[in-house]
């Protein structure tokens, strides 16, 4: 062999040395993800400060494990792209902000339905129910399954303020008052004219609280996704957000 | 000692340990099981209680029928290859294909007809289509590249596989992996992050059958006798290394508790949005397409007995690639809240991407150089010249709709589930097959049952490619164009729903198309089973060519 090694060559000493190669596609793979990814949790430019934003009531935050189960993210994106047609046919494009306690996210990646960013408020109840008991008896032209399981199904929340703490634990901010009223506060929201709505609705601002399945005396998973749909995108108040603001 | 009884027996420290572990999970698993949360998590609990038992018995069985030594590195100066797990992984592959396809084609009719919902929990689209996705990608395509790797890197580094339960364990184990993954989904049981469903005790299950098949993987290719690593090992090694750092990144979850199948993901919003399309994007990067090229620069040198064109070319593009790709992830995300900064990168990334990509399909597709006249007389070899000409299409589509313009049409819509199934039927599964097609005959040392038979799966998965993916970019480009679409008094000019009933005409071709891929399959589960159980075994003595 010559003096003069080629480049060619001395790509032999990774060739020849697994442990070496190894090494080597681990450097090299590290550097895109931490320059993309670790910038996202100091810039404080990432997520805006966005008036209104609390963490879900536990009904709500129940309703969201449902939407989690039943893999509505495949058809239903949660993302309005700031683009004309994206604002003018679902409202303000969705901020970082407003997702900022969701675990995990939800902005999925289709749309064989529409999105549901700011879907709360859109639709009453009934329509809500008639929907997931039968699309097509509301929309001719659905292609979505129906989820009548939902009003068969008891929700089971006794576990719901274990779920609040590990989120706590993740930095949502559920207060020790929040998680010791869980329970009682699942069935508050999920009744007509409770007696605590108000204590509810302190803890939790804009929470809504009625019989949202409309099965009077129980706790359906039903209710439970109803809650959660009718609140999405109502928090911020886009009267009183100033997007200037968050240019830094 | 003078004895010398040589015969005397001992269970390996292996082999013992192996089976202590097991015994404890399977008694842990009962006890999770009698304080699960919910039936459906007992249900998994006693799933691995049973799966654990039957590993045991699996072991000290096994124990009792070897020989006292254990299985010899060579045998008369050549490597003594280890291929039951390869020919395991094979079969594995070939089942979980047919099911995943099958799935893909369910719901693709239940796009078409939502009647065939059934209003049922458990076979509803928000829960099949994870299982189609899992199905093919990890439980066909997963098994596709255990089976090949631990072929490649046998025959390439002249060794014989690493370990004596640990090859075994890989299969069997990550196959349970896909036994818990798609039950969980029809349960109820999923996490919601796209190719990540599986709940937080499957992850972990994952992590140590991942960690195993990398210390295999390597070990073997450290016993090597040859002094070069061959090429596909680097694209082998560099999935395997890279698939364990994003699964330990993306599912990094806390359990609500030990007896509840609930967890929430470490990171949320735009931080999770960013962690999850680096995951998901090198999901595609680094397991359907660094895996796949291993087997590429194995199988078509092999079956077109031609050296690889360029070896240059192959440095060059494999640390280019699994450079770049790490990337892309963000083009999931354009103009969505995840900061313009790192879109931006992601696009540019992406676009830079197509030049790698496309230094590994000239590297395969040139390889036969000398060797054209192949394609007509063997179906394999044209499965997988077509393969990565499809690899050549899917790369190319890529780098454009990670354009941020055209993005903002084909986001959301199924130009993009056209754009995966070009790289997914095209690329993965025509590799994979022609791969299959080979090691068949290879492992169980019989000539194919039918090429005629390979060249039918050729043509009718090819027709099944085309009509599905043509059918999906007109229907994604008309949807993308009736969203954005306004009359001349500046109104929307469709809602939602008239985007959606036009689909309709799509989703039924699609589903046609995806109907000839899945006759292709079973055309080729036919054949494969054919050659490994002959209609009649040939009486006397036969002339079976040597697999060396």
């Amino acid at each position: 062999m010559s003096a003069y090694t080629s480049l060619w060559q001395r790509h032999w000493i990774l060739e020849r040395n697994s442990i070496l190669l190894l090494i080597g596609i681990l450097i090299v793979i590290a550097i895109g993800g931490l320059v993309e990814v670790v910038p996202l949790f100091y810039l404080r430019s990432t997520i805006e400060t966005a008036p209104g934003m609390r963490p879900y009531t536990p009904l709500e935050l129940a309703g969201r494990n449902i939407y989690v189960r039943e893999g509505c993210y495949l058809c239903h994106s949660q993302m309005i792209r700031a683009l004309r047609d994206e604002v003018e046919r679902y409202g303000h494009y969705s901020l970082a902000a407003e997702s900022e306690y969701d675990h995990p996210f939800q902005w999925g990646s289709k749309r064989n339905g529409p999105d549901l960013a700011r879907v709360g408020g859109k639709y009453s109840d009934d329509w809500h129910r008639d929907h997931l008991q039968d699309p097509r008896s509301v929309v001719p032209g659905s292609i979505m399954p129906a989820y009548p399981w939902l009003f068969t199904t008891d929700l089971d929340f006794s576990h719901i303020a274990e779920d609040m703490k590990v989120q706590a634990l993740l930095g949502v901010p559920y207060s020790d008052e929040m998680i010791a009223n869980a329970l009682a506060d699942v069935r508050t929201q999920a009744t007509a004219d409770a007696s605590d709505a108000a204590a509810l609705a302190k803890r939790y601002p804009k929470a809504q609280a009625r019989d949202f399945a409309g099965i009077p005396g129980r706790v359906t998973e039903a209710d439970a996704l109803i809650a959660y749909l009718q609140m999405m995108g109502t928090l911020v108040d886009f009267k009183l957000y100033d997007d200037k603001a968050n240019i830094r | 000692m003078a004895l010398s009884n040589a015969q005397a027996k001992y269970m390996t420290f292996g082999e013992a340990g192996s089976a202590v572990a097991f015994a404890g999970l399977a008694m842990f698993s009962i006890v999770v099981a009698a304080k699960a949360y919910t039936p459906e998590y007992a249900f998994h609990a006693y799933l691995f209680a049973a799966g654990s038992v039957a590993a045991v018995f699996a072991i000290v069985n096994r124990y009792f029928d070897r020989g006292a030594q254990a299985p010899a590195l060579t045998i008369d100066g050549k490597p003594n290859y280890n291929m039951g797990p390869v020919k395991l992984a094979t079969i594995l592959a070939v089942f979980w294909g047919i099911a995943g396809f099958t799935v893909g084609l369910w719901i693709a009719l239940e796009l078409a007809f939502p009647a065939l919902n059934f209003d049922l929990s458990f076979i509803s689209f928000g829960r099949l289509r994870p299982l189609h996705t899992s199905a093919v990608i990890f439980a066909f395509g997963g098994n596709v590249l255990i089976a090949t790797s631990f072929y490649v890197v046998q025959r390439t580094c002249r060794a014989r596989l690493v370990g004596d339960l640990a090859p075994w364990f890989v299969v069997l184990g990550y196959n349970f992996f896909i036994v818990i993954a798609g039950t969980g989904y029809l349960l109820g049981i999923t996490q919601s992050k796209e190719y990540a469903e599986p709940e937080w005790y499957a992850d972990l299950w994952l992590t140590i059958v991942w960690v195993v098949y990398l210390l295999v993987y390597l070990g073997t290719l450290m016993r090597r006798t040859e002094p070069h690593i061959y090429v596909a090992n680097w694209f082998y090694l560099a999935f395997i290394l890279t698939i364990a750092v994003l699964h330990l990144g993306n599912n990094a979850a806390v359990p609500v508790s030990v007896f509840s199948p609930k967890s929430y993901i470490v990171w949320s919003g735009v931080q999770d949005a960013m962690v999850q399309w680096w995951y998901g994007h090198n999901a595609v990067g680094f397991f359907l397409t660094a895996g796949f090229l291993g087997i590429m620069y194995y199988f078509i040198p092999k079956r077109a007995e031609r050296p690889i064109y360029s070896y240059r070319l192959s440095i060059v593009h494999f640390w280019a690639l699994i450079f770049l790709y790490i990337w892309a992830g963000p083009h999931h995300l354009h103009y969505t809240a995840l900061p313009d900064w790192t879109q931006t990168l992601g696009m540019t990334f992406s676009i830079m991407l197509w030049m790698p990509s496309w230094g590994g399909m000239i590297n395969g597709i040139m390889t036969l150089s000398g060797a054209w006249d192949k394609l007509r007389t063997d179906p394999v070899l044209r499965m997988m010249v077509l393969s990565v000409a499809f690899y050549g299409m899917a790369t190319f589509e890529g780098p454009v709709m990670s354009v941020k313009a055209v993005n903002s049409l084909s986001h959301y819509t199924d130009w993009t589930i056209g754009h995966v199934h070009s790289g997914a039927l095209g690329w993965v599964g025509f590799v994979s097959f022609g791969a299959i097609y080979c090691l068949v005959p290879w492992l169980w040392n019989r000539p194919l049952y039918s090429l005629r038979l390979v060249g039918w799966h050729f043509w009718i998965a090819t027709i099944g490619i085309v009509v599905y993916i043509t059918s999906m970019w007109v229907a994604g480009i008309l949807q993308g164009l009736m969203w954005r679409s306004y009359t001349n008094l500046g109104f929307l000019e469709y809602s939602f729903i008239e985007t959606v009933e036009a689909m309709h005409p799509f989703y039924v071709i699609r589903a046609i198309g995806g109907a000839l891929f899945l006759v292709g399959a079973l055309i080729m589960a036919f054949n494969v089973w054919r050659t490994i159980y002959p209609r009649e075994q040939l009486a006397g003595a036969v002339g079976m060519a040597p697999a060396e």
